[in-house]
């Protein structure tokens, strides 16, 4: 067992009274003294800060990178212009998820954000797998501003920020420091992450602080915040044995992708396409106040198990539990009645349509 | 009447052989918003370290376990339907049940008030 690691906001953390637990090996607050509810609204209402320093940035360089993306990676990056950023995912050669990921145009090169967990394996496969290509892992820090309040915060040092529209990135001064600025995130809120050099975030973090409608927010809250945007959580909601077409990332996959093929377990998802998948993932809201976590089983009416959640909780925004999971495709229909089986007792809720919280991107 | 403390920490106001039983200040801090709680009903009897409820966070689910053996004679069935009363007044109106203690002695192996403070400490 290796001692997790520390982001370089570590301090910063402790001082302002994050709970600090490991996660992924990475000590991370999971709230703060607003608490998880507090910190969830503060996001929507206002502006959240999370620090996501955790996350693997990797920056490949070469001739024809955007080629190279699309032998592993099912999304059309050739004809992703400068500036602009794309979901994406690396697929496995049964066309499962290897993991989800950020990709940007940076012009000279493509600018990655990878799932903290999955950095070293996604360093290694790129290596392994990009011929001819550079890929350098940034020793930087990465911030979240997310909230209809954070146009405002972010811009009021960088101009430039309030220019972007959902899904662009650029590179701007921000409090003196040459930041990546990506109007992104994992929220459903209109918002950014910032990617800062590591001996500056500290104090652009306390400068960002110092705006009345910013508080801190930890990974409680930004767990809840993407659950009722209806996101995908890797290692919960999609993993290796889940494809692209099951989780409904299909659009994800541009057409030209999708019909001509060309990146690992492009038969299986080519033939999900084509003939559906036996299973999908819904939205699933109880009708009762428990919440429904992962691992809890749905059932149909006659007591059958159609499937099981991938993630649960309870939604502040929403006000009350929030569910997703895979179930049987003959019922994924929204409206469809099931029953979760919650400590023994079944307990009644409706397969719905995601997200619970409308997203509120700057298209 | 004299209150007793678990090491899972619930409270006990204890009258004669009859008892208020809820969670901690401290507990209901640790757990974070209470938004859900689950509870057993009138005439339910239990052991000692039964599960006897449920209580979920917006970060996780906890069961509540009887720090002795007893009968429920009352759930505070308002905890259901405003959950959030665990965080604002846990000791006091948002207590979980009223029991009958099977055996009083049982008493003897749980905290008085300084001993758990020396605990949670």
């Amino acid at each position: 067992m290796t001692e997790p690691q520390k982001t370089p906001l570590f301090d910063l953390h402790v001082e302002l009274g994050g709970k600090m637990v490991d996660f992924a090996g990475w000590m991370m607050p999971v709230n703060y003294g607003l608490g998880v509810a507090g910190e969830h609204k503060q996001c929507r209402e206002k502006a959240a800060l999370f620090d996501v320093s955790h996350m693997g940035q990797v920056e490949l360089h070469g001739e024809v990178v955007a080629e190279k993306l699309e032998t592993i990676a099912p999304s059309a990056f050739t004809t992703l212009p400068a500036g602009k950023a794309r979901y994406t995912f690396f697929t496995n050669p049964d066309g499962g998820i290897m993991d989800d990921l950020i990709v940007s145009n940076a012009g000279d090169y493509f600018y990655l954000v990878v799932n903290a967990s999955m950095r070293d394996q996604d360093i290694g496969h790129m290596r392994a797998n990009l011929d001819g290509i550079d890929v350098v892992e940034l020793d930087r820090a990465l911030i979240a501003i997310q909230g209809p309040a954070a146009e405002g915060i972010v811009s009021a040092s960088a101009p430039a920020a309030a220019d972007l529209k959902f899904m662009e990135s650029t590179v701007t001064d921000l409090f003196g420091a040459e930041c990546r600025i990506s109007r992104l995130g994992y929220t459903g809120e209109d918002g950014y992450e910032i990617s800062i050099p590591t001996d500056r975030v500290v104090d652009i973090t306390r400068e960002l602080l110092k705006h009345d409608d910013l508080e801190m927010a930890g990974l409680g809250a930004r767990d809840s915040l993407r659950l009722e945007a209806g996101l995908c959580l890797y290692g919960n909601d999609i993993d290796n044995g889940t494809s692209p077409v099951e989780a409904n990332l299909t659009w994800a996959m541009q057409k030209r992708r999708r019909e001509d093929g060309g990146f690992p377990g492009a038969e299986r998802i080519q033939r999900e396409l084509k003939d559906g998948p036996s299973r999908k993932l819904v939205g699933i809201k109880p009708k009762g106040r428990a919440p429904a976590r992962r691992g809890v089983e749905v059932a149909d009416k006659d007591g059958n198990v159609i499937g099981s959640i991938s993630s649960g909780g309870f939604g502040p925004t929403y006000g009350g539990p929030v569910s997703m999971g895979y179930i049987a495709a003959e019922f994924a229909e929204p409206g469809t009645e099931v029953d979760l089986l919650i400590r023994g007792k079944a307990m009644p809720a409706t397969i719905i349509k995601l997200p619970f919280v409308q997203q509120n991107y700057k298209r | 009447m004299t209150t007793y403390y678990s090491e899972e920490h619930e409270w006990l106001e204890v009258d004669g052989d009859t008892a208020t039983l809820g969670i901690t200040k401290h507990a209901a801090e640790a757990l974070g918003e209470v938004v859900f709680v689950e509870l057993k009903e009138a005439g339910d009897t239990f052991d000692k370290d039964d599960e006897i409820g449920v209580v979920e966070s917006v970060k996780a689910a906890s069961e509540l376990y009887a720090p002795l053996a007893g009968e429920i004679t009352e759930a505070n069935t308002t905890l259901e339907d405003n959950p959030g009363s665990v965080n604002e007044d846990p000791e006091g109106n948002a207590w979980f049940y009223k029991i009958k203690l099977a055996d009083v002695s049982e008493l003897e192996s749980l905290m008085d008030e300084s001993a758990y403070k020396a605990f949670i400490a």
